[in-house]
């Protein structure tokens, strides 16, 4: 897709979306976190800092006075408008009444309330592939738990999903080389949530499609934008993420049979199980605009450029985690930074751990034993949000 | 009792950013608000045999915003 050169510097001249990076970007980040922590790259319209230490990634997170969220991916190319999709682009003082009234909807007791359903839907998923012996665990599985979610918090078509995932891989993946693609993707998704409103009208629902319709923000109502935004954003980023999560933790377990047998056995594991999955495998990596003149880590940052805000990489730093390229599922202290950290924590979170939990323990109750069918033909999506695309496994 | 050390937790309200993982490791000790961000159940007091969980917690919050005190 991308007629750029391979990478042969990774420090001076980084891609996140080359080849050699989607498919195993840890020692990577291992060798830049050692020899140059915050790397730089002239691919990206501005230039693009890759900070790799957690404690670089924290001090960006915390720092809205220099970092700007208006613009949260990396682009070849800068989008001419901004896109707001509140409150993820969102800076303060504007980010906290534009996120304060997704909370409740997102809390760990309403999400519990999902978790019976979740549950369900796993099985149903095996039921249809189980007889067969083996799936793809991306395409079969994985894909579909996050998206019919979502799609039944947002009120839409929970048989669209093909639909929805690809205006995300338009947005997230091909359109970092490619505005029109973004483009093509936000003016279809803004289309269809109009048209969803209009469908609604004025009548009450409980669906998040019309509680974002009933928001008020100092007695006035919210502007279409703003309502658009914010349902396109709960889409995108709904969907990718978890989806990514799951895939990464039975790709894990596909290979590391020991790890399967200790969850089988100590159920009371899956807690400390699930952070350290989503320590070493967080699917999302977030960017930042500067806005002011800044150093980090003895690197002077210029406004205009973008920084990678990996959460991956700092949940990989050996500084911060002991054994940081292990996966030890009795991990006891794990401050992971896979939703990130300070005010853009992912509102999904407690949705994600509830799917990423409920999608391994009904498929290792059905399947306690599998593998990786091809392992070199394994795929995996590129760019900002990381997880295998393609995941052949089997268990006959 | 005369001479015995109360141990407390308190989430900084500033600091918390609804991460819920201080209600996961130690759910006698915290709980989520409506919107999910977490306090301190009753006045905070942890008893004795909940002290490693209340580290526990402190150690597993992302945003450094569980204090534990003694008095």
């Amino acid at each position: 897709m991308s007629a750029k050169p391979p990478v042969k510097d990774w420090a001076a001249d980084f891609d996140h979306t080359d080849p050699a990076w989607n498919r195993d970007p840890f020692p990577i980040w291992d060798d830049l976190r050692r020899r140059c922590p915050v790397a730089h790259s002239e691919r990206f319209e501005d230039g693009a800092f890759f900070p790799s230490r957690y404690a670089d990634v924290r001090e960006i997170a915390y720092d809205t006075e220099h970092f700007s969220s208006r613009r949260v991916i990396v682009r070849e190319k800068k989008l001419s408008q901004l896109v707001p999709a509140p409150p993820i682009t969102s800076d303060p003082p504007e980010h906290r009444p534009a996120r304060m009234p997704l909370l409740p909807a997102f809390s760990p007791k309403a999400i519990e309330r999902l978790m019976p359903g979740t549950r369900a839907l796993c099985n149903r998923l095996i039921d249809s592939f189980i007889g067969k012996g083996s799936c793809d665990a991306a395409i079969d599985y994985a894909q579909h738990i996050p998206t019919r979610v979502i799609a039944n918090m947002l009120g839409v078509d929970e048989e669209d999903g093909d639909r929805y995932r690809r205006w995300i891989k338009l947005a997230l993946e091909e359109g970092i080389h490619d505005n029109a693609k973004v483009m093509q993707s936000i003016k279809e998704m803004t289309v269809y949530f109009s048209e969803e409103l209009a469908k609604r009208g004025d009548k009450p629902g409980d669906d998040l499609i019309s509680f974002m319709r009933d928001q008020r923000l100092d007695g006035q109502p919210l502007t279409a934008e703003k309502v658009i935004g914010t349902l396109r954003l709960l889409m995108i980023a709904g969907i990718d993420t978890t989806w990514s999560a799951i895939g990464s933790s039975l790709w894990h377990l596909a290979q590391h049979p020991k790890d399967v047998a200790r969850l089988v056995a100590e159920p009371a594991l899956m807690d400390t199980a699930v952070e350290e999955l989503l320590r070493a495998y967080a699917p999302v990596t977030m960017a930042r605009e500067v806005v002011k003149a800044v150093s980090i880590n003895g690197c002077p940052m210029k406004p205009g450029a973008m920084v990678l805000l990996s959460f991956p990489a700092a949940n990989r730093d050996p500084e911060m985690f002991p054994d940081a390229d292990k996966v030890l599922f009795d991990r006891q202290e794990n401050r992971h930074a896979a939703f990130g950290l300070g005010i853009h924590r992912c509102v999904g979170s407690n949705l994600a751990r509830m799917e990423l939990r409920v999608a391994i323990e009904e498929w290792l109750k059905r399947i306690p034993r599998f593998r990786l069918e091809d392992p070199a033909g394994v795929t995996w999506s590129e760019g900002t949000v990381r997880g295998p695309r393609t995941l052949r496994v089997a268990w006959k | 009792m005369a001479g015995t050390k109360v141990l407390r937790v308190r989430v900084e309200g500033g600091l918390c950013q609804g991460h819920s993982r201080c209600c996961a490791v130690a759910p006698e000790l915290f709980e989520a608000d409506d919107v999910g961000n977490a306090r301190a159940k009753g006045d905070g007091t942890v008893a004795p045999a909940l002290e490693a969980k209340a580290k526990l917690a402190i150690a597993n919050c992302p945003e450094h915003a569980i204090r534990m005190s003694q008095d």
